[in-house]
């Protein structure tokens, strides 16, 4: 009787353990087969040549440098809507949690489409951005616009949940101590919510990094001004294959150095 | 564990289910895909409503996008099984790569346009406007027909009296954006974001026509769009490709075409039909 139990939890342990196998096997095909084909499919040596190409390089500087204000961008506006999102309570919060959420979930081409009809010129606030004597389209600065709307959502959501555990008597003790509501920002929640804002940032940086369906369509396809990595991976790929497969590969490559640098730097995190 | 283990297996079978029932999903038997440029797409579009009109129970399903695109597509294994390209470099690009049962024919020419937003906000009133400096300009790109025969129109003018050896050099210097095929140019264009673009007659024919404003290019300088059409090899109903290339060829057809702002093939090209 005992040994029959035994033996029925042993083949319900052996079924779940296929089963689990079995997913994770499938998953891995699904995942890193593609990734792997990109990266086996051109030889080192071609793909070093390729490096030196003015589409390769123009493409590498201008989406390194607009993905890194984009992401400087979203944790300035980011960090402080965070905060107020994890530490207030106020009507309607739950419809502003979802607004943010909402480009995360939002087709890329519908995200540029809703900018250009917004910032564009013809746009709602084009006429007083035009007063400033800025036009935003087709310029870099679109691109950049594009990135951080994309992006946005996924620093805050980390930061916002970051936030939120850090435990509120602490920060109660602090301000018994006279600290002002400032002050135990920046020396109490900041320090504690640290590696949620690291992490927020990395993602954000990641997203910005791999933006493509807002930026076509808000700030066009522009050698050297708009032509990001994604785009001008998806524009040599009916010109050049060999070009896209190395754009594809470097931004395969910075992606995952960012996230692998990000899990390096919090061995405490398991996720 | 019971629980765990039921819903394990039961998740990866039913994941495992869909996956190999969406594998399997192919167009229907009475279906004709047909891949054409995006400059086809009005027309394409009309043709289709009367080749299913005619045929009861048939679909016609298209993939409207850069001929470069769709050769691409086709060349990775796309089914398909008429294509129509907006010029005869990517028709031979899927000839090549052996995809083609019998020669192409052309089926219709088209012409480049100028086209701005109604509000014609940068003032443009003839193509000499269209060097000034900082005139917003979006073009096809390069491997796109039209972005080639977009290319081949500014060298013209160029050469052309009035105009100024530098003038394609200056125009190109405007350009704001690249756009993957002809529709993305409209689209910028009529959303009143470029200050003008440059795509075929039959673009500026259709309900975008009514927010736009035209300006035509002198024949001389006009380089001729051809777009072949030809039925592909592996079509999974070669019956019904052959039927749509009929209408497109037919009287019928040819009518359609020109209300589209497309002129139709000139007889006696030289190519034979599929």
């Amino acid at each position: 009787m005992s040994l029959g139990v035994r033996t029925r939890d042993t083949v319900a342990a052996v079924a779940v353990r296929v089963a689990l196998g079995v997913a994770m096997a499938l998953l891995g095909a699904l995942l890193v087969l593609p990734l792997l084909a990109l990266v086996l499919r051109v030889p080192l040596a071609t793909l070093a040549g390729q490096l030196g190409k003015r589409v390769v390089v123009q493409a590498l500087v201008l989406s390194l440098e607009a993905s890194l204000i984009a992401t400087l961008v979203v944790v300035a506006l980011g960090l402080p809507a965070a905060y107020l999102l994890a530490t207030r309570q106020f009507p309607g919060k739950k419809v502003v949690e979802v607004v943010l959420d909402l480009p995360m979930v939002l087709p890329p081409t519908v995200g540029g489409l809703a900018l250009l009809l917004a910032f564009g010129r013809a746009g709602l606030a084009g006429g007083a951005l035009q007063l400033l004597g800025l036009s935003i389209p087709f310029t870099t600065l679109a691109v950049i616009v594009a990135q951080a709307f994309m992006a946005a959502p996924f620093f805050i959501g980390p930061v916002r949940a970051g936030i939120a555990l850090v435990d509120p008597r602490v920060q109660e003790v602090a301000r018994t101590l006279g600290a002002t509501e400032s002050y135990g920002f920046w020396r109490v929640v900041l320090p504690l919510s640290l590696p949620s804002i690291v992490a927020g940032t990395a993602m954000a940086g990641a997203r910005a990094l791999g933006e493509f369906g807002a930026t076509i369509t808000f700030a066009g396809n522009l050698p050297g001004v708009t032509q990001t990595m994604p785009l001008a991976v998806y524009v040599e790929l009916q010109r050049d294959l060999d070009t896209a497969i190395t754009l594809s590969v470097l931004l395969l490559l910075l992606s995952f150095g960012l996230l692998l640098a990000l899990r390096a730097g919090h061995p405490e995190r398991r996720r | 564990m019971g629980f765990l283990r039921g819903g394990c297996l039961g998740l990866t079978g039913a994941a495992l289910a869909t996956f190999a029932a969406s594998a399997g999903r192919l167009p229907a038997q009475s279906s004709v895909t047909v891949f054409a440029a995006a400059s086809l797409t009005d027309a394409f579009t009309e043709l289709g409503k009367r080749f299913e009109a005619s045929r009861p129970g048939v679909r016609v399903q298209f993939n409207f996008a850069g001929s470069q695109q769709l050769a691409l597509q086709l060349q990775q294994g796309a089914r398909a099984d008429v294509f129509a390209p907006a010029d005869q470099r990517w028709m031979s690009a899927v000839k090549d790569s052996g995809l083609l049962p019998a020669d192409p024919v052309i089926f219709a020419e088209n012409r480049l346009v100028v086209i701005l937003p109604r509000s014609n906000p940068a003032r443009i009133g003839r193509l000499e406007d269209l060097a000034r400096k900082g005139v917003k300009l979006v073009v096809a790109a390069e491997a796109v027909p039209a972005g080639r025969y977009t290319r081949e129109m500014l060298q013209r003018l160029a050469a052309a009296p009035g105009f100024g050896l530098d003038y394609d050099a200056h125009v190109l210097g405007n350009v704001v954006s690249y756009e993957d095929n002809v529709k993305g140019v409209v689209a910028k264009v009529q959303l009143g974001e470029a200050d003008a673009g440059v795509v075929y007659r039959s673009d500026a024919s259709g309900a975008a026509g009514e927010s736009l404003k035209v300006i035509a290019i002198p024949e001389a300088a006009n380089p001729i769009a051809t777009y072949p059409i030809a039925t592909l090899k592996g079509s999974p109903s070669p019956e019904l490709a052959r039927a749509f290339v009929d209408l497109v060829l037919s009287a019928e057809g040819q009518g359609v075409l020109t209300r589209f702002g497309l002129k139709p093939a000139p007889i006696g090209t030289g190519s034979s039909r599929p």
